[in-house]
């Protein structure tokens, strides 16, 4: 565990999380690992160590799927729930957890709708209210002035950087407390890939994130901790400043340097 | 820290490695050129005096080479964890390494200049060239912690220079002291103070390429603290 975080305040907290796929392989392993508030936490590692079976848990993505199953409790805060427990509805989850995934994935609507989708499903009718959340939403995905004169077009009209953007606007319009990023800049180029991450840096003035990344430099620019995994455990969390200077574990070392055969 | 090669780029490797016998090749000339300077003190050897102002400009291309090799490979690499601190490491020692030749020059030149006005600096030999041995002893172990990666002999080049330190002032003394009975050396004796101090910053610098040693092997910066005699922070 790091030092100097107890200015830090706990947004969420995997406690002796395991986590089973139908069939019964252990895709992680007594996870134990705080979330920060307001701060941008990036999980690294090899494919398959589990990082994204981590991050999915966080929104019960896994629940779509029959017979897979946790053990353990993702504790949120600050009313201490356990998003795992069965009694917590998944769509509540979802409302309070947003994700944002590796391919930008707008619906075949409009952009005014792709945006005000989780509002509707939620029940939001007032026109006022729906146009003032979508155009904050897109404002704090910095979308809104390339797109405020073309709201009523197709989603899929935008470029894959604007696309990717929208998704984010769209998991913020419901004012979630913590974004979940499965690698998403992986399909886009530098300057899109820029864009995100500055967004990502704006955003955690209002939002916790939590952020998959194959690209180590983009885990180094944009997090302040991190977390490496290696078949699905976790190995060494800590500062960003502290992991790619000096981690503590020799495996993270050999994994960032780039020395795993 | 036992290999710091195995990397899945065996190209990162040979860069790597490049660098690091760029490294040692200069501190090799460097080592000499210190060992040439005192060799000149001793002697009031013209040969060796030139060969030491002559090596200078040899030394300085091999900085500007590593500065150059580092910058690509920060540039080509992004390293991180032990490959950032090898690489930050080098672009420091190397800095230290150049200033300690210049020193070496100085010392050469001040020879030079003593020696032109028909002196014999060999007067104060036996102190500073015991100043000077230790010294070049330490620039010689600061390069060996480096091509070992042996932080254990790093500490130990930084403890060394507490003792050069109160050699150096103990010869400043006697200096001035002379320089009062005598008046008519003032000029000789204060280019033997100068070549003191030079190698008095010799042995700063070797100390700094042990704390830079120990920034690359365990992550710790540990300029500007003090240590006692077995090492330890005070």
């Amino acid at each position: 565990m790091p030092n100097n975080t107890t200015q830090e305040r706990l947004k969420a907290e995997a406690r002796g999380l395991n986590f089973f796929y139908n069939g019964g392989i252990q895709a992680l392993k007594n996870i134990n690992m705080p979330i920060y508030d307001n701060r941008v936490t990036a999980l690294i590692g090899p494919s398959g160590c589990g990082k994204s079976t981590y991050l999915r848990s966080f929104n019960r993505m896994h629940d779509l799927y029959p017979g897979n199953r946790y053990e353990g409790e993702i504790r949120f805060y600050p009313d201490d729930t356990n998003l795992l427990a069965p009694e917590v509805d998944p769509i509540e989850v979802r409302m309070r957890v947003g994700m944002v995934f590796q391919k930008p994935n707008p619906f075949p609507k409009s952009i005014y709708e792709n945006v005000a989708y989780g509002l509707r499903v939620r029940g939001e009718r007032n026109r006022r209210m729906l146009d003032d959340k979508v155009e904050h939403a897109l404002r704090g995905a910095a979308l809104w002035d390339e797109v405020k004169d073309r709201l009523q077009d197709l989603a899929s009209n935008l470029s894959g950087g604007q696309q990717q953007r929208l998704c984010i606007a769209r998991a913020l319009a419901t004012d979630p407390e913590l974004l979940l990023f499965d690698e998403p800049t992986s399909a886009l180029d530098p300057i899109a890939t820029g864009a995100i991450e500055e967004l990502v840096h704006e955003l955690k003035k209002r939002v916790t994130i939590l952020i998959v990344t194959h690209n180590m430099q983009q885990a180094a620019r944009v997090s302040d901790y991190t977390a490496y995994m290696f078949l699905g455990e976790m190995i060494e969390f800590g500062k960003t400043d502290e992991i790619f200077i000096k981690p503590k574990d020799r495996r993270t070392e050999d994994y960032i340097t780039g020395r795993m055969g | 820290m036992e290999d710091i090669l195995h990397h899945q780029s065996s190209q990162f490797d040979e860069e790597l490695g490049r660098l690091r016998s760029d490294v040692l090749r200069m501190g090799g000339l460097v080592e000499n050129q210190v060992a040439t300077a005192i060799e000149a003190y001793g002697a009031c050897d013209p040969r060796a005096i030139e060969e030491t102002i002559a090596r200078d400009q040899d030394i300085n291309a091999l900085e500007k080479q590593i500065d150059d090799e580092s910058a690509q490979l920060i540039a080509r690499r992004q390293p991180t964890a032990v490959d950032l601190r090898l690489v930050f490491g080098i672009i420091k020692i190397v800095t230290d390494l150049e200033r300690i030749g210049d020193e070496a020059k100085k010392i050469a030149k001040g020879v030079r200049r003593i020696c032109a006005a028909g002196s014999q600096p060999t007067q104060f030999a036996p102190a500073i060239l015991h100043l000077a041995e230790t010294v070049l002893v330490m620039v010689r172990e600061s390069l060996d912690a480096f091509a070992r990666l042996d932080s254990g002999l790093a500490q130990k080049v930084i403890v060394d220079d507490n003792g050069v330190d109160a050699e150096f002032k103990s010869i400043v003394r006697q200096l001035i002291t002379h320089m009062t009975e005598e008046p008519n050396t003032i000029s000789m004796v204060m280019d033997v103070i100068w070549i003191a101090r030079s190698v008095e910053r010799i042995g700063d610098h070797a100390k700094n390429v042990g704390e830079h040693v120990i920034f690359i092997v365990e992550g710790q910066d540990v300029r500007h603290r003090r240590l006692s005699s077995n090492g330890g922070a005070v």
